[in-house]
């Protein structure tokens, strides 16, 4: 009982802190992330960000990833968008997302109406069964995603410990 | 690490208007940032970009993160336009640049 006290008064000095800690955090977390085990962003804040106020459209995307991997370390990643990849409408950049990882953006491929079709594959982590996001942007600012799970067996050791 | 050992593979001629696929294999460990307890802490490196240019003019770009698999693979398509040189760079964490070039003929 006697120690509840000095913890209000603790949550309520770091409650008058963090409107500071939070627009600090912008300017360092860049360089800092790098060396951290853990990304500052959450896989909500990720996509939050990256659909910036545009509503996505469920369709358009074949995600080929296996239902089941045996190994997180190496995970077979094939993404299609349906698209023309005309000089007006074209796949612009497609975004792999991952829910349960230490950093929710895994990577982001740039295309433009050159690469005629709209293909990539990748490996990628995964430390543990969970759920992958891809979004796909268009040229006309249209935004495709789609979503499939992974069950893994043995995760990638992706927290460093 | 003063190069890389990379395997590109793609077709050495196409016709014009053609479609064509790229892959890469480069040998890298994209080793990631440790700092957990009772372990020695180590800066991340990794490839943290890639980019292929075709005839000088940039076709394709990639952000790798830590979340990409060591030995990164990347697969991605092109248009064959016209006989040129299609140059590949993985950039490297701490500013190192490794390339690979191959041309493609275009008939």
């Amino acid at each position: 009982m006697p120690d509840k006290a000095p913890t209000r008064r603790m949550v309520a000095a770091g409650l008058a802190v963090m409107p500071f800690a939070a627009q600090a955090q912008p300017i360092a977390s860049a360089a800092a992330d790098v060396n951290r085990s853990r990304s500052s962003e959450s896989f909500a804040d990720a996509e939050r960000a990256l659909l910036a106020g545009r509503t996505p459209i469920a369709a358009g995307i074949t995600l080929d990833v296996p239902k089941l991997s045996e190994n997180g370390n190496s995970v077979d990643v094939l993404i299609r968008v349906d698209s023309a990849m005309t000089r007006e409408d074209h796949v612009r950049a497609i975004h792999i997302l991952s829910e349960q990882n230490p950093y929710p953006r895994v990577a982001t491929f740039n295309l433009t109406a050159r690469a005629g079709r709209a293909e990539v594959a990748t490996r990628i982590r995964l430390a543990t069964t969970q759920n992958i996001v891809v979004l796909a942007e268009t040229s006309r600012g249209a935004v495709h995603r789609a979503e499939q799970e992974v069950i893994v067996i043995l995760g990638a050791c992706v927290d460093g410990g | 690490m003063t190069d890389i050992t990379a395997r590109v593979t793609m077709p050495t001629s196409a016709r014009k208007g053609e479609i064509i696929e790229i892959k890469v294999l480069a040998r890298h460990t994209m080793d990631r940032a440790v700092d957990a307890p009772g372990l020695k802490p180590s800066p991340r490196r990794i490839i943290h970009s890639f980019r292929a240019s075709y005839a000088g003019e940039e076709i394709f770009r990639m952000a790798l993160s830590s979340g990409i698999a060591s030995n990164p693979f990347i697969s991605f398509t092109t248009v064959a336009t016209e006989t040129g040189v299609i140059a590949f760079e993985w950039l490297e964490d701490g500013g190192a640049v490794y390339s690979r070039a191959a041309t493609l003929v275009v008939t």
